[in-house]
């Protein structure tokens, strides 16, 4: 069970390139040239989120090495060893919903400490390519229209992203 | 946020790291943190150019719109209040095939432009309709073929099998985006009462 879903997740990448490819060849396109433009793009991308990356590292490293994300998650493990949830997690599930750039710092964090190919390793990962930064999506749609009565709208969104996280880590269990 | 976010991380880990004794592990965080995130960085510029320029090839062709074709009846399903309106549809579903192949540069002006088209056919300005509610949760939800962040990170940090975690990340994400979409479907009931 395990190696078919590993299988089929390996698969992803090499079947989403070929198809695109495919496309590409199939409607005459300069695939290399058209490549080139958007890979170029993507250069562009990395640098500028670089300086980002730089300052909310350094926050995200001091928070852990000077002990507070620990003193946090103790104070939390009685919550999230009745809710089956593993306390190393929680830093990220709260940054999650607030800021891309902080919760990659945590991700990043969790995983150098805990080891990538672990339990928690794997959870962080699924809880970072499953859910998304709520708040910041929220509040760039409704700007964009002027609407400051959301009616709730975040109530769901995070309901949403707490599912995301809960299965996340069943998921991960099951899996391992 | 992070104005008020990183300024508090920062003088608060600083005091509490004096305060404990733990002046060193500070030291030594402040330059091993610049280290990971370039670290990062260069492990990223592989995988986020690569992806960038397949998607690129894929916006070339005609691709996006047979996609956009089949999420069509799903989108019409979702938001029934704009059943007349095709232009409207047809904007919705761009965006989410966007987030889905995962280009974040083009998907947030597209979700803009029909959070505008949503707002034309909105009955109160000032207020989102029930299908702009329906439109924001899809976009908090990660939709996303290849989750290429997260692959990068485990590729940087030396996992034995990077791409492991996607088809894990795909039921986590529809999971949790039908949770969202009944819980938006039940605050919309729940308003009209």
């Amino acid at each position: 069970m395990i190696n078919i879903l590993n299988y089929f997740s390996s698969l992803a990448i090499p079947l989403t390139i070929i198809v695109i490819i495919f496309y590409g060849l199939k409607e005459k396109k300069k695939t290399f040239d058209v490549f080139l433009v958007g890979a170029k793009e993507g250069i562009e991308i990395v640098l500028k989120m670089l300086p980002t990356l730089i300052g909310i590292f350094l926050a995200i490293g001091l928070l852990r090495s000077s002990g507070i994300i620990d003193f946090i998650v103790n104070l939390l493990t009685p919550i999230t060893n009745f809710i089956k949830v593993p306390s190393e997690i929680m830093p990220l599930a709260l940054l999650r919903p607030i800021s891309g750039s902080a919760s990659m710092a945590v991700a990043v964090d969790i995983m150098n400490n805990y080891g990538v190919d672990t339990l928690i390793g794997a959870i962080s990962s699924v809880i970072m390519g499953s859910t998304e930064t709520t708040f910041y999506t929220i509040a760039i749609y409704t700007s964009c229209v002027g609407i400051k009565k959301t009616r709730g709208i975040l109530l769901p969104a995070l309901v949403a992203d707490i599912a995301g996280i809960l299965i996340s880590v069943v998921i991960c269990r099951i899996l391992s | 946020m992070l104005n008020i976010l990183w300024p508090i991380f920062i003088t608060l880990s600083i005091v509490y790291a004096i305060y404990t004794g733990r002046v060193n592990e500070i030291n030594n965080e402040i330059f091993d943190a610049l280290e990971s995130a370039v670290g990062l960085s260069i492990t990223f510029l592989g995988t986020i150019s690569l992806w960038n320029g397949i998607m690129e090839i894929a916006k070339s062709t005609t691709l996006i719109n047979k996609l956009t074709n089949i999420l069509n009846p799903i989108v019409k399903r979702l938001f029934p209040e704009l059943k007349n309106n095709q232009k409207v549809n047809q904007e919705i579903s761009i965006n989410i095939i966007a987030n889905i192949l995962g280009l974040g540069n083009a998907a947030t002006p597209l979700g803009i432009k029909a959070m505008k088209s949503m707002q034309e056919e909105n009955k109160r300005k000032d207020e989102l309709s029930n299908s702009m509610m329906m439109f924001i949760l899809l976009n908090t939800a990660s939709l996303q073929l290849i989750p290429t962040n997260v692959i990068a990170i485990r590729t940087s940090l030396g996992s034995q099998n990077p791409t492991s975690i996607i088809i894990p990340v795909w039921i986590s994400s529809i999971v949790a985006a039908v949770v969202g979409i009944l819980a938006v479907k039940v605050l919309i009931k729940k308003g009209r009462k």
